[in-house]
Formats: structure tokens, C-alpha cells, sequence
């Protein structure tokens, strides 16, 4: 169980960092937002599991469904996160943000 | 049929929610879902669920397996863009436009979704059948919308 959590621990962080260097390192609005809203998704459905699954160490009614409950937070994260990365681009599509495309510098 | 159904998916969120098992508490609970399932019963399925929505599940939940290995390779394959010293020789960022075969909301919704999910497209926009994405590399952007619409058509649309 230990280590099940520690290892989708680890693998989460790796997401966030890699989301996190992602921001940093791409170089426009849009292509942070790659990075921002899929790498973090992913990371933080990781870091959530390995909550819900050390938290089951002393199985009883009431761990279960705080991890139950750690598994909605999972699916909410799911739905909304696209959603707000939908909603920010299209957002700075309307406002006028210009995307970068190949062939220019960095912004 | 749809209220009753409404009724358990309810009554089972309130058990988890709650987590006390004595008679008082649930009680309450099948009060206020009773409550809410009067108010509210067209919400949760629409008028066209009924008929066969276990079929929908099933497919639904298959899809559901598909997309999470989807969404890990796919990380995968921005953390190696990300992590790749020339990182701006390799992206290609570019507008899609494309047309839609899917026609119910429900599965237009799960496929903006699922393309957002996937890293390398952000859906950005969708007007009655057409979607705008916006894509991270030239391969990511060829493959649209490819073979995660048909699944979603699978899952989600009527026969035919």
C-alpha cells in the first residue's frame, strides 16, 4: 500500500514539475496553457489517488469513504479542469493575444 | 423510471457525504433527496436517456479506461517536448478548424473535453458542428478528431 502511494506520489510530482518547467519554458500564452492544464491535471489525479490510497492504511467505514470522498474531488478536478483551460483560451482568443508561431523568437 | 434512478444516485452521494448510518440522519437524507428528485428529475437524465442507458454506461465507462491511457501517454509526450533542450524546434502551435459528426450535446461536450484532456489540443470553440483546437505540434493537429471520435460516437450516440 506504501509504496503503491509513494510511487503515484513520485510519478504526480514529476507531472507538476514537468508542468511547471513547461510554463516556463514554452513561448506563448497558449502553448504555457498546454502545459499548465493537462500536465497539472494529470499530476494532481496522481497526488489524489495516493492520498485516497494511504489513507485506506487502517481499513475501516470511516477511511473508506473519506477515500470515497477523495475520488469525487478526482472526478470535479476531471470536468473542471479542461474546462477552465477552454475557457481561458478562448477568453484570450477573443481579446486579441497573438499565438506564436514557428519561425519567430521567443516572447 | 429516470426519477427513481435519480432518486439512488442522489441517496448515494448523501451516504458517502455524510457517512452516519443511524436511522435519524438517514432519514433526513431520504427526505431532502426525495425533495430534490421532485424538483430537479429532468435534470440529471434527459428526456432521450431512458431506453438504453445501460448500454451507454458500459460504453461510458469503457471509454472512461481509454481516455486515462490516452491522457498518461500523451503526458508522457509533452514532458519529452518539455524536457527536450531544442524545445522550439519541435512544437508547432496551429489553429484547427474541423467539422463534427457527433450530434447529441452530451458526446460534443465529452469529446471538447477529452481533446482539452489530452495533451497537445486545447479545444477552444465549438459552434453547432464546428470545433476550433488548438494544437501544440503539427502530428498532435493531424490527428484530429481521428480515432477518439469514433469512440466517443461509440459510447455516446444512438445506433446508426
Amino acid at each position: 500500500m506504501n509504496i503503491l502511494a509513494a510511487i503515484l506520489l513520485i510519478l504526480g510530482v514529476f507531472f507538476f514539475f514537468v508542468g511547471v518547467l513547461g510554463i516556463l519554458r514554452f513561448p506563448d500564452f497558449y502553448t504555457r496553457l498546454h502545459a499548465a492544464g493537462k500536465c497539472d491535471t494529470l499530476a494532481a489525479i496522481l497526488v489524489l489517488l495516493a492520498v485516497a490510497i494511504y489513507n485506506l492504511q487502517d481499513f475501516s467505514l470511516g477511511t473508506v469513504l473519506v477515500s470515497l470522498k477523495i475520488l469525487t474531488i478526482v472526478a470535479f478536478v476531471f470536468i473542471a479542469s479542461p474546462t477552465a483551460t477552454h475557457a481561458i483560451t478562448e477568453a484570450a482568443l477573443i481579446a486579441g493575444v497573438e499565438p506564436w508561431t514557428k519561425g519567430e523568437g521567443r516572447k | 423510471m429516470t426519477r427513481i434512478a435519480t432518486f439512488f444516485i442522489m441517496f448515494a452521494f448523501w451516504v458517502l457525504l455524510s457517512g452516519m448510518f443511524d436511522a435519524f440522519h438517514l432519514s433526513l437524507g431520504v427526505l431532502s433527496c426525495l425533495l430534490v428528485t421532485h424538483f430537479s428529475h429532468d435534470l440529471l437524465f434527459g428526456q432521450e436517456w431512458s431506453s438504453f442507458w445501460l448500454r451507454r454506461l458500459t460504453g461510458w465507462i469503457f471509454y472512461l479506461f481509454w481516455l486515462v491511457k490516452e491522457i498518461v501517454l500523451a503526458s508522457l509526450q509533452v514532458a519529452y517536448i518539455v524536457l527536450h533542450p531544442r524545445m522550439l524546434q519541435l512544437i508547432d502551435p496551429q489553429l484547427v478548424r474541423f467539422r463534427t459528426r457527433l450530434k447529441r450535446n452530451i458526446s460534443k461536450v465529452t469529446f471538447a473535453q477529452s481533446i482539452t484532456l489530452t495533451p497537445g489540443t486545447i479545444a477552444v470553440d465549438m459552434h453547432d458542428d464546428e470545433f476550433t483546437v488548438y494544437a501544440l505540434t503539427r502530428s498532435s493537429a493531424e490527428s484530429l478528431p481521428g480515432e477518439m471520435e469514433r469512440r466517443v460516437a461509440k459510447a455516446l450516440e444512438p445506433e446508426g
